[in-house]
């Protein structure tokens, strides 16, 4: 009887006029953010592919469209609406800011200001940043004008990245950097770069350092890579005595690899979260497949890999729900890689599904012979192989897992 | 997220769980052979008096009827606890499967005679509708029929979920049609100790000893008919559900301990000179299994909360929900063993206890495959 009698006593003394208050101040600003988004967000963008703006600074840039989009937002703020106000933010509430994503997403909305520099320099910056290096690069940040890209994998340096070369030397009133980064996303559109340098030889973590890099410095020379997507998103990026200024480092010298490891939860926490397209297989598999006597999809086998990867799929939406409800911090968690996983798995397959409910149609690489939705599909699923490589692949999330989430030993 | 007055629920029942019925107290129901003791009831009695005292047989019933109404998601949270320690009791079967039956399909008199008891303990509820081995909803043959102002009842039940601890069940029967048509179909409220019904236990191998329920002209009176008659098969739609929920709950706990039993193994099991937990193979086994957890568990609270929501998408949510724990609870019970080794193969381990009550639990109210196909149908596939 006990129990009950404590809970009831805790239902009457509990915080019912507060909760009441909040959700009112929320009531109000939703309606002020519904409003504004929708006078504002050119209805031609409705359910574009914001992740390809992302990765594209060209295809978002000859869009007339999304040019508008991103210098209303950027006046706005509500790119970044918990970053403070000096830094180019709005000093909204994370309640707030969930309010303006829901609203967003209400109406097939993007936030053209996502970039690499919001989802991981600028989080790293606000926490390891001097205050002269995020009043230079956050309020860019915040208007999407300068792009970011990340120079961290070497050709010796992949899934081991403390194994990385790149010799940056203090040459008393400049850092002076060479070596070569590859698999750099954009890095041949990209205004600034943020790298791992090494600092010390002598030691492998404790030798890095973390730099910012203008990438109109002299010196520095990209060359796209071709996959087997087609794709030539990333770039390999070679540093010919480049000369960097010494306020240019962020944190202490050889206390790089700390602050790299903090970005890359940064980054595999973007890389889980992002609400990629639940488009239900199921009209397309019934459109290319046929439907049987009882009105299932007409290919058994493949109509049960179908279903469970859009139940997996369904029960991941709901565990990036639940963990984002219980991270009361804001920060990712220790749960992060098994999430990332999760993601990569479940989307890898749902890629490989789609072509293959295409069956010979879900093979073409180019030409009027396939329609638009097939050779996209054909190289979505190429793509798709590289989510278990890149932001840490599977075995090293894994082993993250392992070590800092279920402390198994070494 | 919990509110204060379920965090306390939770912790209570964990600390209530781990002293009163650890794992050993399983044990106590099983015979030296390693199947259920035929003297044993498939729990243990003075242990239901206590939960019956803490509240818990009350959580779905209606404050005016003794209960404490704290919801679905406070249910959850004391089932996955007992599944923790594969804790066995009538809870799920009387205090939520035949309490909602109350509560969605009982005029006022049923509730008023019904509810109280069940909310002191007094009372065992369960419900009686499966009878192939199939899960097939429909396919009802148990006849019902209308014989001056109440009716008889022919047939047989199996398996009937706690049905040797039960004082009542809920009687899925054909008052017209055939087995298989959704029409027809009737609940009817039955006390165990009405002539014409006997019951015997089936020695299954988690030891909870369900029933076998056989009707040899059972009469019951008209106001024994739980809802409309012949229009049952929504209510029992719905039931099934809310088991089927429920009992993932409980999954939850069996898994969320079988991973934790199996992770401490993992840490001090030493072999070729090493503990088996460095071995990057087992590391990798333990980081996916851990993965899998999130899911299943983020399943089963959208749809514990979904009960509480009265949400229309309860049907497709129930079947995530068990399709996705009963996957997990394999996978995790199935390595439970194989990382335990010889010692995992023992009837002196728990390991084997997890396995069989997992096999069972993913069977019950509908297995991972027939929700799976449900799921499907609900989805357009």
């Amino acid at each position: 009887m006990l129990h009950r009698k404590a809970a009831w006593l805790l239902r009457e003394t509990g915080t019912g006029c507060m909760a009441e208050w909040d959700g009112m101040e929320a009531q109000s600003f939703r309606q002020e953010a519904r409003a504004w988004l929708r006078a504002n967000f050119p209805p031609s963008l409705t359910n574009a592919p914001s992740i390809h703006f992302v990765s594209d600074r060209h295809a978002a840039e000859s869009n007339a469209d999304w040019r508008l989009w991103r210098e209303r937002m950027a006046e706005k703020r509500w790119g970044v609406p918990t970053w403070e106000p000096r830094y180019g933010g709005a000093g909204l509430s994370e309640a707030q800011a969930k309010i303006i994503g829901q609203e967003l997403a209400a109406i097939g909305g993007f936030n053209p200001i996502r970039s690499y520099g919001t989802m991981m320099l600028g989080p790293t910056l606000l926490e390891y940043g001097s205050e002269e290096q995020k009043l230079e690069h956050l309020p860019f940040i915040a208007t999407n004008e300068r792009r970011w890209c990340q120079g961290f994998s070497e050709p010796g340096a992949g899934s081991d990245l403390a194994s990385l070369q790149t010799k940056c030397i203090d040459m008393g009133d400049h850092w002076l950097v060479n070596g070569q980064k590859i698999w750099t996303s954009g890095a041949d559109q990209a205004d600034w770069c943020f790298a791992l340098v090494r600092t010390d030889t002598s030691r492998k973590q404790g030798g890095i350092s973390f730099l910012l890099i203008d990438m109109k410095s002299e010196g520095i020379e990209t060359r796209p890579i071709v996959l087997i997507s087609g794709s030539t998103h990333f770039c390999e990026v070679f540093f010919n005595d480049v000369k960097v200024p010494k306020g240019n480092l962020v944190g202490e010298v050889n206390q790089g690899w700390a602050i790299a490891k903090r970005l890359l939860q940064f980054e595999r926490n973007s890389l889980s979260d992002v609400k990629a397209e639940i488009t239900p297989l199921a009209p397309l598999a019934h459109e290319y497949c046929g439907t049987d006597s009882m009105g299932r999809i007409d290919n058994p086998d493949l109509r049960v890999r179908m279903v469970r990867n859009a139940m997996r799929h369904e029960a991941y939406l709901a565990t990036v729900a639940r963990l984002t409800r219980e991270a009361k911090s804001g920060g990712p968690s220790n749960g992060v890689s098994a999430l990332k996983n999760l993601w990569s798995g479940i989307i890898q397959e749902r890629a490989e599904l789609l072509v293959e409910l295409m069956g010979a149609n879900g093979l073409g690489w180019s030409g009027e012979h396939y329609t638009d939705a097939e050779r996209e599909a054909t190289r979505a699923w190429l793509h798709s192989k590289a989510f278990s490589i890149y932001g840490g692949s599977y075995e090293v999330q894994n082993n993250i897992t392992a070590k800092r989430t279920l402390d198994l030993p070494a | 997220m919990l509110n204060e007055e379920q965090q306390m629920l939770r912790d209570m029942a964990a600390e209530w769980v781990r002293d009163r019925l650890p794992v050993t107290a399983l044990r106590s129901l099983y015979g030296h052979d390693g199947g259920g003791r035929p003297d044993a009831e498939g729990f243990d009695p003075a242990a239901w008096t206590e939960m019956a005292q803490m509240g818990w047989t009350g959580i779905l019933v209606p404050e005016a009827q003794g209960g404490s109404d704290f919801g679905c998601r406070s249910m959850g949270l004391v089932l996955e606890e007992l599944g923790r320690t594969l804790g066995a009791s009538p809870l799920l079967s009387s205090a939520l499967v035949a309490a909602s039956a109350l509560r969605l399909g009982g005029t006022e008199a049923q509730q008023a005679r019904w509810l109280p008891g069940i909310a002191d303990g007094s009372a065992i509820g369960t419900l009686a509708a499966e009878e192939g081995s199939q899960h097939e909803r429909e396919k009802i043959a148990l006849a019902a029929m209308a014989v001056g102002d109440g009716w008889v009842l022919n047939g047989i039940k199996r398996p009937v979920q706690d049905g040797m601890a039960a004082t009542f069940a809920i009687v899925a029967a054909r008052t017209h049609g055939l087995p298989g048509d959704r029409d027809g179909i009737t609940l009817f409220l039955v006390e165990s100790d009405t002539p014409g019904l006997s019951r015997e236990a089936l020695d299954q191998i988690d030891a909870r000893r369900p029933a076998l329920f056989s009707f040899d002209n059972v009469t019951v009176s008209a106001d024994a008919v739980l809802g409309e008659v012949g229009k049952g098969i929504d209510l029992l739609d719905s039931l099934f559900d809310r088991a089927a929920i429920g009992l993932a709950a409980e999954m939850l706990g069996n898994a969320s301990q079988a991973f934790d039993t199996t992770l401490d193994y993992l840490k001090t099991r030493v072999q070729f000179g090493a503990v088996i937990g460095s071995f990057q193979a087992l590391q990798h086994r333990a980081a996916e299994m851990f993965g899998e957890l999130q899911l299943a568990r983020s399943a089963v609270e959208a749809a514990l909360d979904a009960m509480d929501a009265n949400d229309p998408a309860l049907p497709a949510l129930a079947s995530l929900a068990k399709a996705t724990v009963g996957e997990t609870l394999h996978g995790i019970s199935s390595q439970m063993v194989q990382l335990h080794g010889g010692i995992g193969m023992t009837h002196e381990h728990d390991a084997g206890l997890y396995l069989k009550r997992a096999r069972v639990a993913a069977q019950c109210y509908g297995s991972t495959a027939w929700h799976r196909e449900r799921w499907a149908r609900l989805n357009g596939y």
